[in-house]
C-alpha cells in the first residue's frame, strides 16, 4: 500500500529507485534517523578501517624505549585508548572490530529475513499441507534454545565467524516466517490479488509481483532486529571462546580483557568501548524498527 | 470442552517438538567429524567401561538401531557417563539444576516486580519528559550484551568497591550441612546478588514495555471511561481497574521469559563462575565432554519447550477469546 506521494513522482523510476522506495526508510521519525546515522557511521568506519586505525590490531607494539607497550592507560605513549596486556592497540582493535560486526550482522540478518520471508510467503499463500509442515517446523525451531545451539554447532565446526550466521539461518527465521505468514494471509484475499488470479497470473508471479512488495518493509523490520541479534550472539560466542581466533571482533576483545584480568586491573578503557559499540549498533537497529512500526502500524502511536 | 481439546492438541505438539529436538541432537552428535563412538566413549575409559557403554548404547549396531536405543535410554533418563566427572550425566545435571533455577527465578521476579511498576508509571506519564528519557534508556538495556553488563558490575562492585565476591556460590573452603543450609546462608545471597542483578537489568525491559503498552490500550477501553464518569479517583481507576487488566498478558510472558533467561544464563553463569547448567554446557563443549554437553543441552531445551507450552495454555486460560483452531 505505497502512499500516493511516492507514486506521484514524475516518470517511471528505475528498478533500483523503486526497490529503495519499497523499503520505505522511516526518515520522518527522529529516532529512526538517529539509528540510520549510527549505521552510516559504523559502515564508514568499517570501509575506511585501514585509514582510521593507527596500528595493525594484531601487532604487538613496543614503546620508543623498546619496552613491551602492555597495559598502557589511554593517552600514554600516544595510544588513544591504551593497550592490551599483550601490547596491542585497543583503538585499532575497536576499529577493525566494526568490520566483523557489520559483516556478521548484515549477512545473518539477510539470511534470516530472506528465509523467513520465503517461508512466510509460501506458507501463507499456498496454505494446505505446505502451511502445516512449515509451521510445525517453526514450532520445532522455537523449541531449540538458540545460544546453546550455536555453542554446540561451533564446537563441531571449524571456529569461524560464519557459524553464527549458519545457526541464525537455521533457527531464527521462525519469528519472521510466522509474522510474514499472517500478513500474507490478509493480503491473499485482497481484490487486486483476486484480479491477478482471474486474469491468469501464475502463483509464482502473484507472490513475486503482488504480495512480496507489500511484505518487504516487514522483512526489513525483522532484518534490522536480526542485525542486533547476530552481533550480540557473535559477541557471546567469542566471549565464551568459540569464536574465530584469527578475526578481531568486539566479543573477542571482551574475552581477551576478561581473561587478562582487566576487571581486577580496573582497565575500563579496554572493556568499556567494545560494549558501547555493541550497544550503539544494536540499539540503532531498535530505533529504526520503531520508525518502521510507526509506518506499518500507525494506530499503535507509540 | 474446547479448552480440553486445546490442551490435548498442545500436548501433541509438545511431543512432536520434543521428539524433533531430541532427533536433531542425536544427528548432530553422531554425524560430527571423527569417531562415531566419541559421543559416548572416552579413550581413557577402562575396557570394561567401554564394553558396557557399547552395549548400553548399542554403539556397534547400525545408526537407525542406535537411534531407537537412544530414544529408549532417554525415556529412562539414561544420558551416559560424563568423561570428566566419571559419573552419570543425569545425576550431574540434576545437581546443577537448582543453582540455575534459583538464579533465573530470583532475577526474573526482581525484573518483573520492577518492570510492572515502572511500566504502569510510564503509561501514566505518557508524553512527559520522563517518558522521553526512560524509553530509549530501556531499549538500551535490551541492546547490552548481558556478559558485558556482568563484567562492568563485577569491575565496579567487586574489584573496585569490594562489596561482593567475584564469583562462585560459596566462600572457599566453606562447608554446609545440606544444600538447604547453603541456599539460606547470607554468604550465598552475597554471591547471588551480582549475577541476579545483571540478569534482572537485562530482563526488566520486556515486562516494562509490555505493561506500558497494555496499560495504554486498556486506558482507552469503555470500562475505564465508565469508572472515570462514576467519579472514581485517578488512583482507583489506574490501579484497581486498568492495571489489573493490563497485568494478565504480562504474567503469561513470564513463562516465555524463563525460557529466554536460560539461554542468557549460559554467558552470565560463565562470567560469575556460577555452577549452573549454562556454564556446565560451555565447559563440557570446551572439554569435548560430549555426553555431558548433550545432557545439559537437552535439559535447557526441555525447560524452554515446557515454558512455551505453559505460556500458550495460560494465555488461552486467562483470555477465553483466544482460540486455537
Amino acid at each position: 500500500m505505497p502512499e500516493a506521494t511516492v507514486q506521484s513522482s514524475a516518470g517511471e523510476p528505475g528498478l533500483l529507485t523503486r526497490s529503495f522506495r519499497a523499503l520505505r526508510l522511516p526518515l520522518n521519525d527522529p529516532f529512526a534517523v538517529f539509528g540510520l546515522a549510527i549505521y552510516a557511521l559504523f559502515v564508514l568506519t568499517a570501509i575506511f578501517a585501514d585509514q582510521i586505525a593507527p596500528y595493525d590490531p594484531n601487532e604487538i607494539l613496543y614503546t620508543p624505549a623498546y619496552d613491551l607497550a602492555a597495559d598502557l592507560r589511554p593517552g600514554e605513549q600516544g595510544f588513544v585508548l591504551g593497550t592490551t596486556s599483550l601490547g596491542r592497540d585497543v583503538f585499532s582493535q575497536l576499529v577493525y572490530g566494526t568490520r566483523s560486526a557489520l559483516l556478521i550482522g548484515v549477512t545473518a540478518a539477510f539470511m534470516v529475513a530472506l528465509i523467513g520471508s520465503i517461508v512466510g510467503l509460501v506458507s501463507g499463500y499456498l496454505g494446505g499441507w505446505v502451511d502445516v509442515v512449515l509451521m510445525r517446523l517453526a514450532d520445532i525451531a522455537f523449541g531449540i534454545p538458540f545460544l546453546p545451539f550455536v555453542i554446540v554447532l561451533a564446537a563441531f565446526l571449524e571456529p569461524s565467524i560464519w557459524n553464527v550466521v549458519l545457526a541464525m539461518a537455521l533457527v531464527l527465521w521462525r519469528d519472521t516466517g510466522r509474522v510474514i505468514r499472517s500478513q500474507v494471509l490478509t493480503l491473499r484475499s485482497r481484490g487486486y490479488v483476486d484480479a491477478a488470479r482471474v486474469s491468469g497470473s501464475s502463483n509464482f508471479k502473484i507472490i513475486l509481483r503482488h504480495i512480496a512488495p507489500n511484505v518487504l518493509p516487514l522483512s526489513f523490520l525483522y532484518g534490522s532486529i536480526a542485525i542486533g541479534w547476530a552481533i550480540l550472539t557473535e559477541a557471546s560466542i567469542s566471549f565464551l571462546g568459540f569464536g574465530d581466533p584469527k578475526s578481531i571482533s568486539w566479543g573477542y576483545m571482551l574475552q581477551d580483557a576478561f581473561a587478562s584480568q582487566a576487571l581486577a586491573k580496573q582497565a575500563y578503557y579496554w572493556f568499556i568501548p567494545p560494549g558501547i559499540c555493541i550497544i550503539l549498533v544494536v540499539s540503532a537497529g531498535f530505533f529504526i524498527t520503531r520508525g518502521y512500526e510507526n509506518i506499518l502500524f500507525p494506530k499503535l502511536g507509540r | 470442552m474446547q479448552q480440553l481439546k486445546t490442551a490435548i492438541s498442545r500436548l501433541l505438539q509438545l511431543a512432536l517438538v520434543l521428539w524433533a529436538v531430541v532427533t536433531i541432537l542425536f544427528l548432530m552428535f553422531r554425524l560430527m567429524p571423527g569417531n562415531p563412538l566419541a559421543a559416548y566413549i572416552d579413550p581413557t575409559f577402562t575396557p570394561e567401561q567401554q564394553a558396557s557403554l557399547m552395549a548400553q548404547f548399542g554403539l556397534d549396531k547400525p545408526l537407525w538401531e542406535q537411534y531407537f536405543i537412544y530414544l529408549g535410554n532417554l525415556l529412562q533418563g539414561e544420558l551416559g557417563q560424563s568423561f570428566r566427572y566419571r559419573e552419570p550425566v543425569a545425576e550431574r545435571i540434576l545437581a546443577l539444576l537448582p543453582n540455575t533455577l534459583i538464579l533465573t527465578f530470583t532475577s526474573l521476579i526482581v525484573a518483573y516486580a520492577f518492570g510492572i511498576l515502572a511500566g504502569a508509571y510510564l503509561a501514566w506519564k505518557r508524553g512527559s519528559a520522563v517518558e522521553q528519557v526512560a524509553i530509549p534508556l530501556v531499549l538500551t538495556t535490551r541492546a547490552m550484551p548481558e556478559f558485558w553488563l556482568g563484567m562492568v558490575l563485577l569491575a565496579i562492585f567487586s574489584f573496585w568497591l569490594g562489596w561482593f565476591p567475584a564469583g562462585g556460590v560459596r566462600p572457599a573452603g566453606a562447608e554446609y550441612d545440606s544444600l538447604w543450609a547453603l541456599y539460606t546462608s547470607t554468604d550465598f545471597l552475597t554471591y547471588l546478588a551480582l549475577p541476579a542483578l545483571t540478569l534482572a537489568i537485562y530482563s526488566q525491559g520486556l515486562p516494562l514495555l509490555l505493561m506500558r503498552s497494555n496499560m495504554l490500550d486498556v486506558m482507552k477501553e469503555d470500562f475505564v471511561t465508565m469508572a472515570r464518569i462514576k467519579g472514581l479517583s485517578n488512583w482507583t481507576v489506574v490501579v484497581r481497574h486498568a492495571a489489573r487488566n493490563a497485568l494478565l498478558p504480562v504474567m503469561t510472558s513470564f513463562a516465555i521469559a524463563v525460557g529466554y533467561q536460560l539461554q542468557g544464563n549460559v554467558v552470565v553463569e560463565s562470567v560469575f563462575s556460577w555452577p549452573g547448567l549454562g556454564r556446565e554446557l560451555v565447559n563440557a563443549v570446551s572439554a569435548s565432554d560430549y555426553p555431558l554437553a548433550q545432557g545439559a543441552f537437552l535439559m535447557i531445551a526441555l525447560v524452554v519447550i515446557l515454558m512455551n507450552l505453559i505460556a500458550d495454555l495460560l494465555y488461552a486460560l486467562l483470555d477465553p477469546r483466544v482460540s486455537h483452531a
